[in-house]
Parts: C-alpha cells; structure tokens; sequence
C-alpha cells in the first residue's frame, strides 16, 4: 500500500540520515542538560493555533525542545520584527515557521516578510531552498502519487525597479545553480533515490535558464548511478497532472519551483498535508510546504495539523532526534488514515485539537509497544 | 412564385489556412472536409510562412502569407516545426510579432468521453503574449552571472485585462481572476494587477478577484470547478494554460486562439508536428477542430460552430471511432469522416 512504502522509506532516510553527518547543514549541538532550542515564528492566521499544537504534542511526548517563541506583527512596516526574528534564528540556529502575510498593495519598500525570514543573504546565507516531500498518504487525492522531492532555489529571485514600464530583473548565477543542482544530487545519493529532472524554461531564457541547465548538467557528471534529464516547465505541469509517477526528484529556480511545488501539494492532497524544510550552511527553517496564511479558517479549529506537525518531525531529523521524529511520524501517518478524523480540506467533519488529541494517543500506544 | 431564401445571402468568409509542418497538412485536410459537410460559409486560402529574409536583411514571413491575413484577418494555423540551426527565429514568435497577437485564449473543457481525473473542467486562460518574462532582453553581467529582464508595461497590461474583459462579457462568463505573484514582484505584477482593477471597474457585472499564482496552482489540481476566466502575465499564462491543457486531456484535444490589433486573429492547434506519424494517416485532428470551431464563434457563426463540435464530441463520447492518442485504432481519415457523417445528420 502507498502507506507502507511511505513508511519503508521513512525508514531509511532516518538510518541514512545518521550515518551521514556531513551532508547537511549540521544541527548545533544541544546545550544545558541534552535540550535544544529552537526559535518558533507563529505567523498569521492558522499559524499561531498550530504553532501551539506543536509545543503541546513536543511537551507531551517529552521532546528534548525548548520554544523561543518570537512574534512577527505583518501589519507593521517596520523591520524591527522580523529582524528580532532572524536574530533568534541565528541565535537557535534552527527555527520553527507559520506563514507571515505580506500586503502586496503596500509599496515595494515593504518587502515579503517570508523571504526576509529566509532568503536575506546578508543575513542568514540561505541556500538550498525548500524541500518538499510529497508523499503517498492513504488520503484520497487526485492520483497515485511516487514520494517527490522538489528543491528549489530561495535566493535568487526577481527583484522590482518608471511610470508605466517596470522591468523586473531575474538573477541566475553559476554559484547558486551550482549550489542547488549540488544539493540536489546529494540528497538524491543519500536518499537512494534514482532520477534527478531539473526544471527550466531555457528555449526561451536562453541565458539564464540555460546557465542553470548547464550547472545541473556539469553537476550531474559526478552522479553516473542517477538518471539525469531536463523538462520544460509548462510541459512538467500538464505532465504532472497527467503522470506524476515519472517524476522522482525535481531540481529548479525559484519561480517553478514554487509553482510546481504547489501543484504537486494539490496532487496529494492539499496544502494541509505537505511539510517543507528550508536548509543553509548554517541555519535551517522549517515550514508547511505551501505558504498560506489560511486567514480565513483562523482560530475555527479546523485546520489541518498534519504539514506543520510532519515539518516539526523534519526539524527532529535535523536536530538528530530520530527516535522522537520516528515515533511522531509514525502516530501523524498512522491517525491520517482514520477518515473520521479528517479535517475540512480532507472532506471530514473532524477538528484540528480531535486529530492532535489522537496523535498524543497514538504516541502512547507506539511508545508502549516498543 | 420564387422566394429567395435568406440563408443564400450569407457571404462567404475567406480565411488563411496555415496548414504547418508533420502532421498539419493531414490535419487540416481533415479540418476543411468537415467544415465542407457542416456547409461552412468558409473559403480557405493556403499560404506557407516559412521565414524568408526580406530586404535589409531582417527575417519576415511570405508577403503573399501577410497580404492574405491583412485582407482575410482571420487565420487558422496548424503545428510549425521550430528549427534549431536555421538562424531564422521562431515562426510562431515572428507571427506573433507580425500581427500583434497580443491575447492567447485557450478555454480548456472537459470533454465527456475522454476521461481524465478532473471532470467538470470549463475555464478560459488569457495569457499576454507580448512582454513580461518572455522580453527575450538577457545579458551576462559577468561571467557565470545573467540577468534576465521581465518587462511589464501598462499599455499592455491595460490592453489584455480589457480584452479579458471583454471575452467575459461576450461569452457569458460570470468572472474573471488575475492571476499575479505582487507579494514577490510588488512594481511588475503590481502594475499589472492595478490595469486589471481599474478596467474591472467598467465592466461591474463580471465579478472580479485576484489570487496568487501558487494559490491558483494549488488549487487548480484539487478542484478546477472554482475557476472561470483567468487573466495573467506572459510567463505563468503560459505554465497555467498548460496546466489546464492537461487537466482535459493534453494539448492533443485542446483548442487555442491568439488576438491581435486591427482586428486579426490567428486560431491554432497547440501541440508538435509529430514528425515520427506524419503522412501515415494516423494523426488526431481534435485539436485543430476546436480551434477552427472557436474562430467560427469569433466570427459570429454560432450554428455551424455548436454543430461542428458536438459532432466531435459525440464522436469522441461513443468511443467507437477513434484515433489511437485517444484509446483507439482508428485512421485520421475514419475519424474525420466520422465526424463529417454526424454533421451531416446534424442537418
């Protein structure tokens, strides 16, 4: 079942992920007595709520975590928020993160505070962009869905600049496409996964996307056991509605990335299911896959816990907690199948504190039979 | 006593057939033979617009193709090969630029009987097709570094939310989306969505709304149903058309028109030449088809459209007949003939 290969592979990476320290970014090691601390950014809308469900189901399982809960006010144009918050993520090195609103209809001098909190290469020298893991859940969805994994690039991306023409520019370099196309290879390796397809739109942006084709090329060379090739991205969205199995890993700059991304979210069952990790030299953040405020399903406790509980389970992985990520993931994955728990988006009637209440349970019965 | 019928007076309408390269020539046989049962008050003129060097030295298409599309303003082009070392660009960006095709309009419909995971799928994409990412304006700063400009201008942008506008209104579609990504690119897409907001406001009977690229994307492949008209820039018109395209069953069966200034449009089937299928009869002439019926609706002629489409689709629906991208085994000319069989019934 798309369960158990779900389940088999989680296996392996957590026995992977210990054996290969250098690979990632490395988690800074746990001070005062085995605990680590870890800054969490609430955010907007259902972000606050969740961000509570995750300190209450840490707290009940006894994960070795401290909260350095530090608030993102969106509707402020002052930088002195967000700059607080990226202090803390430099402080903990590793952060927690609901999805921070931005007003697109106020001026361009008041940027996105989601790409302030992970892309200011100034300050946190973020590089290989999100991942997202797209697995089989035994949820309907659209299609039988292969796990995925996308990557894309966070911090490259177009940036604004007279009355009535605007030029936006889009920045490619070697450094980061190279960067990102590394990423992407060693995580493929590490992973055992087989096909790595890197994402473009080259026959048009014959310069720049064609500078991030050849970087995967060259990159892909000193990966002779993965299967490499390229597919425009108009096309990999008709083929990923159609057949998504062909796809294994998916490397690309950020644009498509944040479009396929979103659409591979929907194939498997919405954006209430999908973690996503953001990982640097030095620094990692981890999020829902998609970013959505979900403003208007605020404090009705009908989200869907699952993306940001799974990305909390990521962040054990990284902070080398495995038993802890093992046992949580295995209670998400497991309570997920229980249709009469389904939340609003899944079709159910179920709410947000039922499902992290069954988690809790199911905690204790896995705990138990170990 | 001899009464004139009114139906002799129809004039006829002359239209530039571009029968393309592979697969187009068969196709657009199979196109004129129905019209030819459906009695469509269409004559074709065909004219090839491969590139040829003009004076100067600047690449331009056949003056007898222009000339027949000046006068004709109307043409229907099959699948153009893009050659890689002709030194000549792309056929479909010099018609684009020739013309000024500025709206690609591609309403993406489910058709029943050929069956994909999304049902129910009725929605327009109008992509701008003049500007934004696709400037073609790259340079290499430095080495290993490129810039890429996406230019949005407001006369463009003005130009499309109207033309948006306007297809709503003259189609009976009850909204329209601008799709944009303003949160990242505040002063390109911003532009971009304050033409859309300001032409909203003369058309208050469509109902207006905007939504973020990846929300649109997300959303798109969970239930497609929300969505009406989609309004947007060049770059994601172009990843969202395809998108749709394949939520109905590939860009085989889906059917695509391309607006431009002075009155000229320019219907096509989207997809390749299939070289490797060419000349063998066993081509799906589907998608010329319905971009041949959306020029009968831009030309008014909504009869002879509504039956030249529920033909192929009553084709399609009974399975019986069908060629072999669509689950059967039947050749281009039985499915053609087919469809021209039912026309005819039709009446």
């Amino acid at each position: 079942t798309p369960f158990e290969t779900c389940w088999q592979l989680r296996g392996t990476l957590a026995s992977v992920c210990r054996k290969n320290n250098k690979l990632k970014a490395t988690a800074p090691p746990a001070r005062y007595g085995g605990r680590h601390t870890v800054t969490l950014i609430p955010g907007d809308g259902i972000g606050p709520e969740l961000a509570k469900h995750v300190c209450e189901l840490f707290r009940f399982c006894c994960v070795p975590v401290d909260f350095e809960v530090v608030n993102v006010d969106s509707t402020k144009t002052s930088e002195d928020d967000i700059n607080n918050a990226i202090m803390a993520i430099r402080r903990n090195g590793v952060a927690l993160k609901g999805n921070i609103e931005t007003n697109h209809n106020l001026p361009p001098s008041h940027k996105s505070r989601n790409t302030l909190c992970l892309c200011s290469s100034s300050s946190l020298q973020y590089h290989s962009g999100s991942v997202r893991q797209c697995d089989a859940q035994p949820v309907p969805a659209r299609s039988e869905d292969a796990p995925q994994k996308h990557r894309h690039h966070n911090n490259q991306g177009k940036h604004g600049g007279v009355p009535g023409v605007v030029e936006c520019l889009k920045i490619i370099t070697r450094t980061k496409s190279l960067r990102i196309a590394d990423y992407a290879f060693r995580t493929a390796r590490e992973k055992g996964r087989r096909r790595v397809t890197a994402i473009h739109k080259a026959n048009i942006m014959k310069l720049g996307d064609g500078l991030f084709l050849e970087c995967c090329k060259e990159v892909a060379s000193g990966y002779p056991e993965i299967t490499f090739n390229s597919m425009i991205v108009d096309n990999t969205t008709m083929q990923l509605v159609s057949r998504p199995q062909q796809f294994d890993v998916m490397v690309m700059p950020n644009l498509y990335g944040n479009v396929v991304s979103n659409v591979c979210a929907g194939l498997v069952g919405g954006p209430g299911l999908v973690p996503g990790a953001n990982y640097g030299e030095n620094y990692a953040v981890f999020e829902t896959g998609t970013r959505n405020t979900g403003k208007s399903i605020a404090n009705k406790n009908t989200a869907n816990p699952t993306a940001m509980l799974l990305a909390s389970c990521l962040l054990l992985d990284h902070l080398k907690l495995h038993g802890y990520a093992s046992m949580i993931r295995k209670a998400i994955l497991s309570t997920i199948t229980d249709s009469q728990l389904h939340t609003a988006d899944l079709g159910g009637k179920g709410s947000t504190s039922e499902m992290v209440q069954s988690i809790m349970d199911m905690t204790v019965r896995l705990h138990l039979s170990l | 006593m001899f009464y004139m019928k009114a139906d002799t007076l129809i004039s006829v309408k002359t239209v530039t057939m571009i029968p393309g390269d592979g697969i187009g020539p068969e196709i657009s046989a199979a196109v004129m033979k129905i019209f030819e049962a459906a009695k469509a008050p269409i004559t074709w003129e065909e004219r090839n617009v491969t590139a040829i060097k003009g004076p100067g030295g600047r690449w331009m298409i056949p003056p007898d193709a222009k000339e027949s599309m000046d006068r004709s303003k109307i043409g229907l082009k099959g699948p153009l090969k893009t050659p890689i070392a002709a030194g000549h660009p792309s056929m479909n960006l010099l018609l684009r630029k020739t013309f000024d095709l500025y709206a690609n309009v591609r309403p993406c419909v489910s058709i029943e009987g050929y069956k994909t995971p999304y049902t129910d799928v009725n929605l327009v994409t109008i992509r701008e097709n003049t500007e934004g990412e696709y400037s073609g304006i790259e340079h290499m700063i430095v080495d290993g570094v490129v810039q890429s400009i996406k230019l949005i201008t407001e006369n463009a942008s003005r130009r499309i939310a109207e033309y948006a506008f306007e297809y709503a209104r003259n189609n009976k579609r009850t909204s329209v989306t601008a799709v944009h990504k303003a949160n990242i690119m505040r002063m390109s897409d911003g532009l971009f969505l304050r033409k859309c907001r300001e032409v909203a406001e003369n058309y208050k009977d469509i109902k207006f709304t905007e939504m973020y690229l990846d929300t649109v994307c997300l959303n798109m492949v969970q239930d497609p149903t929300q969505f009406d008209v989609l309004v947007m820039p060049n770059l994601y018109g172009d990843i969202l058309s395809d998108l749709c395209a394949g939520l109905i069953g590939g860009l085989g069966v889906t059917p695509s028109g391309n607006i431009g200034a002075n009155g000229v449009a320019i219907f096509e089937s989207v997809h390749g030449t299939a070289p490797d299928i060419a000349g063998m009869d066993l081509a799906n002439p589907t998608a010329l088809l319905l971009s041949a019926v959306m020029m009968l609706r831009h030309m008014g002629l909504h009869d002879h459209a509504d039956k030249i489409q529920t033909a192929c689709f009553d084709t399609i629906r009974d399975k019986k007949v069908l060629t072999k991208d669509l689950g059967g085994s039947a050749k281009c000319s039985e499915f053609t003939a087919e469809i021209c069989r039912r026309v005819q019934d039709l009446g």
